[in-house]
C-alpha cells in the first residue's frame, strides 16, 4: 500500500524549496552588516516574496486539487535508527494554509518598518519562524511534525520577548511554557504511537487508527486511543487556543508588536486547527467520535465566551484577540459536528480568520503607531482625519464580524448549518419522536448568541474609536500611509474576494474533506 | 409572454449589476468625477428604473390567469447561475449552493417599487446633498444600497436573500452613521450611537432567521425522507435545499402526509424566521432602532427606513409564507396588531416631524404584518400595502426632508406653522400623500388599507381566535391614530400662524430635482392603487395582483403537489363572507378617517381645543406615551445593562478565574522551584561545600610547612633521609 | 688503600656539601655545595670503577656529570642573575615564593 502515493511523476522537491527558502534567507541575512538594516529589510523582503511566488504558483499551477491524497511528496530516510523520515507533502487542507503563511509573513516584513528597536536579529528569527510554520504545513511524519513545531516556538519567544510592549517577558514566558507544556504532551503522544504502531508516518498512523490497529493497554479506565485523543488534543487545544487555554493568547498580542500579531493570529493559531485535522482526529478516530460533543461545547463556550469577554474590553488589541479565541471557537465547532458543511465550515473559517484577524491587528497597529495607546475610551471620531483609515478598518471589522458578502460570513455560516446538521449524541427516542434534536442543536441556537455580541464589540469599537466627536489631541494625525495600506489592501481584497468566491478556498480543499469525512465516519 | 427567456434573464442581471458598477467606480473615482459623480449614478438608476418597469408592465401586468409566468433559472438553465461554495459541477447539490434569479409577481412587483423609488430618492439626494462633505460616498454607500435591496429581492434562494438582508443592514449602518462623521454637524454623537444601535438590533432578528433558516434547510428534506420511507409520501429522495421552490414544494408534502397538521418544528422555524421579520420591519419589541434611525439624512430615511428595507422584511414574511404554520400566524397577527396600535399612539405625541413619520412607519409596517398573518386575501392585502406605503411613505419623507432643508435643518415641528405659502408644491405633495397614508378613497392607501382591513374582518368572522379579534380592534382604531397624527402633523407645519418667525422668514422652496422627484413620488401615490382596479376589484380572483401573490399555490400544485398552502391557511372565504367583509370595510375605514380627521381638525386645524388642557388630564397616560411607554429604558436597563453586566463578570472571571488558574499553576511552579534552589543551596550543595571547606582547612594547616625556602627543604629531606637511614640500621 | 678510602673522602665531601646547601646565606655557596655532591659522586663513580669489574661505564658517568655540572652552572648562573634581578638580594631565604 503505497499510502505517500510516491510515484514518480508525484514526486517534488517544491516543497523543500519552499520550507528552507526562508534558512537560505536567514543565512544571507546573518552574513549582512548589521548596521545595514534597510538592506536587511529588502533581503526578508525578497526572501519572503520568493516563498510567496512559489506557493502562489502551486495552488494555482501544480496543485491538483481534483486528486485524492498527497501530492508533491519527497521521502527519505533521516534516522534510520529510530525509523525517522524526512517526508513532505501537501495535500487539500495543508495547501491554502500554506499559501496563507507565505502571504502573511510577506505582508509582516513592511509591516516591520514600526517596530521600535528593530534590528537584525528581529528578521533573523522571523524567517525562522517562517521555516518552521511551513515545515509543519508539510510534514507527514509525526516526528519531523514535533521539530517543526518546536522549531517554531523558539523565535516566537524571541519576537515577543525583545521586540514586545512594556511586560512582553511576562507575555513571552508565559506563551513558551503554555506552548511548551502542548508539546510535551505531543510529543509523549507521539511516542506512545511510535511504540505502539510501529511508525512515525502519519499516513500509515491514519490507516492504522482507522483499521483499529491501536493495541495499547488501557490506562485509569480509558482506552488507550481515548489517552492518545486527550494528549493530542490538549496539546493542539493549546495553540488554537480553545477554552479553558486560551489566557496566553491576550497577552502575547497585546505585549507582541504589530507584525508578529498578525502572524501569531493569521497563522499560528491556525496550525492548532491543523494539527488536530492531520495529526489528531484521523488518527484516533474512535475516540474522536466519541468525545465530538465535548469539543462541541467547547467550542461553543470559547465562541459565546469570548465574544463577551471582548465586549467587556477597553483595550484595543486586547478586544481582537478575544474575538480570536471566539472565532475559533467556529474551527472547533465546525469540526466536531462530523458532518461536511460543517468541516469546509471550519477548514474554511482557518483561512478567512486568518486574513480578517491579521487585517484587525494592522489596522489596530496603525493607530497604536499613532496615539501610542490603545485604550478604546481615549479614542473619538478619527474617522474624520483618517477617512481612508477607517473605510479600510471597516473592511476588516465587518469582514471579523462576519458581514455577508465577505469572507467570514461564509465560514461562519458553513459551520453553523453544519453544526446543527449534526446528528452526535441523537437519541433513538427522539429520532422516533420526531423531534430531532440533540446536543449540536442546542449548542448552534447557543452559539448564535456570539454571533450578535460579536456585532456588539465590534460596533462599539468602531463607535468610539472612529465615530463621534473628535478627540482634540488627535486632530492632525496623518491618514493611512502608503506603506501600511501596501500591508493591509490584499487582506482586504482577500476578504472580499473570498466572502463573494469562497471556491478560490473549497474547492481545493473539497477533496481531502470529503476523504478525511470518510475516515472520521467511519463506523461510526 | 408567459416565459423569461434567456435575454429577459439578462435584463434582470443587470438590474443589481449597474448600481453595484457604479458603487465600484463611484467609490474609487467619486471624488475626482464632475459633480462628484452624481449624474454616474443617477443615469445608472434610470436605466434600472426603466427595466424593472419595463419587466413588470410586459410580464406581471400583461399576465392574468392561474398558470406561473415564471421559472428559475438555476432549474432550467435558462438564467445566470451561480455557483457558491463549488465551482465545479461535479459536487453535489446538497453541498454546493446555486444561487439563480427567481422572478415571480412579488419579485416584479416589488422590484419595480424599488426601482421607481431608488430613482426619485438619487434625484432628490442631488439637490438635498449637495453641500455635504462626503456627497461622493453618500452617493456610493446608497447605490451600494440599491444592489442589495434589488438582489434581496432576485434571490432564488433564502441564504442568498439573507446574504443580501444583512448587506443592506450594514449599509444602512453605514448611511445612518453618515452624519457621525461631519463635525459640522450638531447631531454627531446621536448618529454614532444610532448608527450602531440600528445594526445591533437588527442583527439579533437577523440571528433568529438565520437559525430558523437552518432549520428549514437541514430537517424538512429530513422529515420528508423520512415519510417517503414511510410511504407517506410519493416522489424520490430529496437532498437539503435553500431553495424557495424546493422549500415549499417539501414543506408543502410533508403538511400533506401529515393531515394538513404542521409538524411541532416547523412551528419552531417559522417563529425563528419570524424573528427576521421583527427586527428589520421594526416591530415591537425590536422596532427602537427605527426612530433612532431618523438621524441619517432625510433621503435614507425615505428609501431605506420607509419604503425598501423595511419592507424586506414583509416581504420575506411573504416569500416565507406557506412554511407558516396556524400557530405562527396567529404570533405574527398579535404582533404585528399591537406594533400597528402602539406605534400609532405613540405617532400621537411626537414633535420631532421625521419621527411622527418614523412612528407611522412602523405602524404601517404592523399593518402589513399583521395582514400577512390572516392569510389567505390579507397576504396580497399586505403585500400590496407594501407597495403603496412605499410610495407615499418615501413622499412624505422626502417631502418632510424638503421642510427640513428648507427651514435651515430645524425638525421640530412646534416651531414650524405657515409654511403652506412658503413651500407650495412640498405642501401639496405632502397633502397627497397624507391622505394616501389615512385611506382617503381614490387615494393609493385607501385600495391597500381597505383590504387589511376586510382581510381581518373576514378572518375573524370565519375563526374567531384571540389575535384575530384584538387585531379587529387594534387596526381601525390605529387606522384613526394615522388619519389624527398625519393631519396634526399638515396642521402643525403647514397652517396657522409661524410659531417662529426667524425660521418663518428663511424658508424657502426647495430646488427643481427634489420637488421633481417630491412630484413624482405623489403622483405615485395618487395613483399607484388603482393598479388594483386593473382586474375586477371586488372578485377575490379577477385581480392581476391577486393572481401575482398567490404564486404559491400555483406552484405547488404545477409540480404536482396536490395540496394548496395557501389555503391551508387561508380560511375558506365565501363570497358572502367576502362581500360582507368588504362592506363592512369601507363603513370601518372610512368612519375612521373622518373620526381621525376631524378630531384632529377640531385640535390642531382650528384650535377649538388646547392640546395641553388634553394632555394635562391624560396624566401620566399621555407621559407614558410620550416617552415611547419607556421600552427604550426598559431595554436599556435590562438587556444592555445585562450584556454589559455579563461581559465584565465574564471579563472578571476570565481575568481572576481562569487566567488565575494558569497563573496559579505558574506560581506553584515558581515556589517549588524556589524550595528546591533553597534545598539545593543549602542541604545539596552544603554537603559538597563541607568536604571542601574540610580540605581546604586541612590543607592550611599543611601548608605551614611549606616556606618556600630550598634550603629549608633540604633540611627536610636530609633529615629524612637520616631518619630512614637509622630505621634501616636500627632494625 | 682500598676502595673505602674514597668512599671517605667521597663522604666527608658530600656532608659538608650538603651543610654548605642548608647553611650558607649567600646563594652562590648553595650552588658551590650542589658542585660538592656533585663531584663526591664522582669520586664514588671513579672509585667503584677502578675497584670494579674492570669496564669503563665508571668513568663515562663521572665525565656526563662533570659535563652535566658544567651546564648547570650556567643555568643556575643565569637563575641568580635573574633572582638578583626580582628581588634585588641573593639570599635564598628571601626568595621564598614557592610558597605560593
Amino acid at each position: 500500500m503505497d499510502l505517500l502515493n510516491t510515484n514518480p511523476d508525484n514526486l517534488s522537491t517544491l516543497l523543500s524549496w519552499l520550507t528552507f527558502l526562508p534558512l537560505i534567507g536567514m543565512c544571507v541575512v546573518l552574513l549582512l552588516p548589521a548596521s545595514n538594516l534597510r538592506a536587511i529589510k529588502i533581503t526578508a523582503g525578497v526572501f519572503t516574496f520568493i516563498p510567496l511566488v512559489l506557493a502562489t504558483q502551486m495552488y494555482f499551477g501544480t496543485f491538483d486539487k481534483t486528486v485524492s491524497g498527497y501530492q508533491m511528496v519527497q521521502h527519505f530516510e533521516w534516522i534510520k535508527a529510530l525509523g525517522i523520515n524526512y517526508s513532505v507533502g501537501v495535500d487539500g487542507l495543508s495547501m491554502p494554509l500554506l499559501w496563507l503563511t507565505t502571504i502573511l509573513f510577506f505582508i509582516a516584513v513592511p509591516a516591520s518598518e514600526t517596530v521600535p528597536r528593530l534590528s537584525k536579529a528581529y528578521f533573523v528569527l522571523l524567517l525562522l519562524l517562517e521555516l518552521g510554520v511551513l515545515g509543519v504545513f508539510v510534514s507527514l511524519d509525526f516526528f519531523l511534525f514535533y521539530v517543526y513545531w518546536e522549531i517554531m516556538l523558539l523565535p516566537m519567544y524571541f519576537l515577543i520577548g525583545i521586540w514586545g510592549g512594556p511586560q512582553r517577558e511576562y507575555a513571552a514566558i508565559k506563551f513558551f511554557l503554555y506552548t511548551l507544556a502542548g508539546s510535551v504532551l505531543m510529543l509523549i503522544a507521539v511516542i506512545a504511537l511510535r511504540l505502539d504502531a510501529g511508525t512515525f508516518s502519519i499516513p500509515e498512523l491514519v490507516a492504522i487508527g482507522k483499521a483499529g490497529g491501536f493495541t495499547g493497554p488501557a490506562l485509569l479506565g480509558m482506552s488507550f486511543t481515548t489517552w492518545v485523543f486527550w494528549f493530542l488534543f490538549v496539546a493542539f487545544a493549546i495553540k488554537i487556543p480553545a477554552f479553558p487555554f486560551h489566557t496566553w493568547l491576550p497577552d502575547a498580542h497585546v505585549q507582541a508588536p504589530t507584525p508578529i500579531s498578525v502572524i501569531l493570529a493569521g497563522i499560528l493559531l491556525k496550525l492548532g486547527g491543523y494539527g488536530l485535522l492531520r495529526g489528531c482526529f484521523p488518527i484516533v478516530p474512535d475516540a474522536f467520535q466519541d468525545f465530538a460533543y465535548v469539543l462541541g461545547i467547547l467550542g461553543v463556550i470559547a465562541i459565546v465566551y469570548g465574544a463577551y469577554v471582548a465586549l467587556g474590553q477597553s483595550d484595543f488589541k486586547k478586544m481582537v484577540a478575544y474575538s480570536s479565541v471566539s472565532h475559533m471557537g467556529f474551527v472547533l465547532l465546525g469540526m466536531a459536528a462530523l458532518t461536511e458543511w460543517g468541516m469546509n465550515g471550519a477548514a474554511l473559517q482557518m483561512f478567512t480568520h486568518g486574513i480578517s484577524s491579521a487585517a484587525c491587528f494592522l489596522v489596530v497597529g496603525v493607530v497604536y503607531d499613532r496615539a501610542h495607546h490603545r485604550d478604546l475610551n481615549g479614542f473619538g471620531g478619527l474617522a474624520q482625519p483618517m477617512p481612508r483609515y477607517w473605510a479600510m478598518a471597516t473592511i476588516a471589522f465587518f469582514a471579523s464580524l462576519g458581514l455577508p458578502g465577505m469572507a467570514g460570513f461564509v465560514s461562519e455560516a458553513l459551520t453553523m448549518v453544519g453544526a446543527f446538521q449534526s446528528q452526535v449524541g441523537w437519541t433513538d427516542e427522539a429520532i422516533a419522536s420526531g423531534w430531532m434534536w440533540g446536543p449540536f442543536q442546542w449548542l448552534t441556537l447557543i452559539a448564535t448568541i456570539g454571533i450578535v455580541m460579536t456585532a456588539a464589540y465590534i460596533l462599539w469599537a468602531l463607535q468610539r474609536v472612529f465615530l463621534g466627536t473628535l478627540n482634540e489631541k488627535y486632530a492632525d494625525f496623518k491618514d493611512i500611509s502608503a506603506r501600511e495600506v501596501f500591508s493591509l489592501a490584499p487582506l482586504l481584497v482577500l476578504c472580499i474576494v473570498l466572502g463573494i468566491f469562497p471556491w478560490y478556498i473549497l474547492d481545493w480543499m473539497e477533496v481531502s474533506i470529503s476523504d478525511l469525512m470518510q475516515i472520521l465516519t467511519f463506523a461510526g | 409572454m408567459n416565459t423569461l427567456t434567456p435575454n429577459d434573464y439578462l435584463l434582470l442581471l443587470a438590474v443589481p449589476l449597474i448600481p453595484l458598477l457604479g458603487y465600484v467606480v463611484q467609490i474609487f473615482f467619486g471624488r475626482n468625477l464632475p459633480r462628484k459623480g452624481d449624474w454616474m449614478l443617477l443615469g445608472g438608476m434610470f436605466i434600472v428604473m426603466c427595466i424593472t418597469v419595463y419587466m413588470f408592465f410586459v410580464h406581471a401586468m400583461g399576465h392574468v390567469g392561474p398558470a406561473p409566468f415564471w421559472n428559475e433559472s438555476a432549474m432550467t438553465a435558462d438564467g445566470p447561475v451561480f455557483r457558491w461554495l463549488y465551482n465545479t459541477s461535479d459536487v453535489p447539490g446538497d453541498q454546493n449552493l446555486i444561487a439563480g434569479i427567481l422572478y415571480d409577481g412579488l419579485a416584479a412587483a416589488m422590484l419595480m417599487v424599488v426601482g421607481v423609488v431608488s430613482f426619485l430618492v438619487h434625484l432628490f439626494s442631488s439637490g438635498y446633498m449637495a453641500g455635504d462633505r462626503r456627497y461622493h460616498i453618500f452617493f456610493a454607500n446608497i447605490s451600494l444600497f440599491t444592489f442589495a435591496m434589488l438582489g434581496l429581492i432576485l434571490s432564488d434562494n433564502i441564504l442568498f436573500l439573507f446574504v443580501f438582508w444583512e448587506l443592506m443592514g450594514f449599509m444602512s449602518y453605514l448611511l445612518i452613521g453618515h452624519f457621525a462623521q461631519d463635525p459640522d454637524s450638531p447631531r454627531i454623537k446621536h448618529a454614532a450611537a444610532a448608527c450602531k444601535k440600528a445594526f445591533l438590533t437588527t442583527r439579533v432578528g437577523d440571528t433568529c432567521l438565520f437559525f430558523g433558516m437552518a432549520m428549514f434547510y437541514f430537517l424538512l428534506p429530513r422529515e420528508y425522507n423520512d415519510l417517503l420511507a414511510q410511504g407517506a409520501i410519493e416522489g424520490e429522495r430529496v437532498i437539503s435545499s435553500f431553495r424557495f421552490v424546493d422549500l415549499w414544494t417539501m414543506g408543502g408534502q410533508i403538511v400533506e402526509a401529515n393531515n394538513g397538521e404542521y409538524p411541532f418544528w416547523m412551528s419552531v422555524a417559522g417563529l425563528f424566521t419570524f424573528g427576521g421579520t421583527v427586527g428589520k420591519s421594526a416591530q415591537f419589541p425590536l422596532h427602537i432602532w427605527l426612530p433612532d434611525a431618523m438621524e441619517g439624512p432625510t433621503p435614507v430615511s425615505a428609501m431605506i427606513h420607509a419604503a425598501t428595507m423595511v419592507a424586506a422584511g414583509v416581504f420575506l414574511l411573504g416569500r416565507m409564507f406557506p412554511m407558516m404554520s396556524p400557530e405562527v400566524l396567529q404570533i405574527v397577527i398579535a404582533v404585528g396588531a399591537f406594533t400597528a396600535l402602539f406605534a400609532a399612539t405613540i405617532g400621537c405625541t411626537v414633535n420631532d416631524i421625521k419621527g411622527v413619520l418614523a412612528y407611522s412607519t412602523i405602524s404601517q409596517l404592523g399593518f402589513m404584518v399583521a395582514a400577512i398573518g390572516t392569510g389567505g386575501l390579507g397576504i396580497v392585502a399586505g403585500l400590496f400595502h407594501m407597495v403603496t406605503h412605499a410610495f407615499f411613505k418615501a413622499c412624505l419623507f422626502l417631502s418632510a426632508g424638503s421642510v427640513i432643508h428648507g427651514c435651515h435643518h430645524e425638525q421640530d415641528m412646534q416651531k414650524m406653522g405657515g409654511l403652506r405659502k412658503k413651500m407650495p408644491i412640498t405642501f401639496m405633495c405632502m397633502l397627497i400623500c397624507t391622505l394616501a397614508i389615512a385611506g382617503m378613497p381614490l387615494f393609493a392607501g385607501y385600495y391597500s388599507k381597505d383590504r387589511i382591513i376586510a382581510s381581518v374582518i373576514d378572518s375573524t368572522l370565519t375563526q374567531w381566535r384571540g389575535a384575530n379579534v384584538f387585531a379587529l380592534v387594534a387596526l381601525p382604531l390605529a387606522a384613526m391614530l394615522t388619519t389624527f397624527y398625519m393631519f396634526r402633523l399638515i396642521f402643525l407645519t403647514f397652517f396657522g400662524e409661524p410659531r417662529d418667525q426667524h425660521i418663518h422668514d428663511h424658508a424657502h422652496e426647495s430646488p427643481i430635482p427634489m420637488t421633481a422627484a417630491l412630484i413624482g413620488l405623489a403622483s405615485l401615490g395618487m395613483f399607484g392603487g388603482h393598479f388594483w382596479l386593473a382586474g375586477d376589484p371586488l372578485s377575490n380572483n379577477g385581480t392581476w395582483f391577486t393572481n401575482l401573490v398567490q404564486w404559491q399555490t400555483m406552484y405547488v400544485t404545477s409540480r404536482g403537489g396536490s395540496l394548496d398552502l395557501t389555503s391551508m391557511n387561508m380560511i375558506a372565504v365565501t363570497e358572502h363572507t367576502a362581500h360582507t367583509g368588504h362592506v363592512w370595510a369601507v363603513g370601518v375605514s372610512l368612519s375612521v378617517l373622518a373620526l381621525g380627521f376631524f378630531a384632529a381638525l377640531w385640535i390642531y386645524g382650528l384650535k377649538k381645543l388646547d392640546p395641553a388642557r388634553i394632555t394635562s388630564k391624560l396624566g401620566l397616560v399621555y407621559e407614558a406615551v410620550r416617552d415611547k411607554y419607556y421600552v427604550d429604558e426598559a431595554v436599556n436597563g435590562s438587556v444592555i445593562r445585562g450584556t454589559m453586566g455579563l461581559a465584565k463578570g465574564q471579563k472578571w472571571i476570565d481575568e481572576n478565574i481562569i487566567d488565575g488558574t494558569v497563573l496559579g499553576v505558574g506560581r506553584l511552579g515558581r515556589g517549588l522551584g524556589t524550595l528546591c534552589a533553597w534545598i539545593d543551596k543549602n542541604i545539596v550543595d552544603g554537603a559538597v561545600n563541607w568536604v571542601g571547606n574540610t580540605t581546604q582547612a586541612l590543607g592550611s594547616v599543611a601548608r605551614l610547612l611549606q616556606t618556600g625556602r630550598i634550603q629549608q627543604y633540604v633540611s627536610f629531606a636530609v633529615g629524612g633521609a637520616l631518619l630512614l637511614a637509622a630505621f634501616h640500621i636500627l632494625t | 688503600m682500598g676502595v673505602e678510602a674514597y668512599m671517605g673522602v667521597a663522604g666527608v665531601l658530600f656532608v659538608l656539601g650538603i651543610v654548605c646547601i642548608i647553611s650558607r646565606r649567600n646563594i652562590l655557596y648553595v650552588l658551590m655545595g650542589i658542585e660538592m655532591i656533585l663531584n663526591a659522586a664522582n669520586i664514588n663513580f671513579v672509585a667503584i670503577n677502578r675497584f670494579g669489574n674492570g669496564g669503563l661505564e665508571g668513568r663515562m658517568f663521572a665525565i656526563f656529570v662533570i659535563i652535566l655540572a658544567a651546564a648547570e652552572a650556567a643555568i643556575a648562573l643565569a637563575i641568580v642573575l635573574n633572582v638578583f634581578h626580582l628581588f634585588q638580594s641573593i639570599r635564598p631565604s628571601d626568595a621564598d615564593m614557592l610558597r605560593d
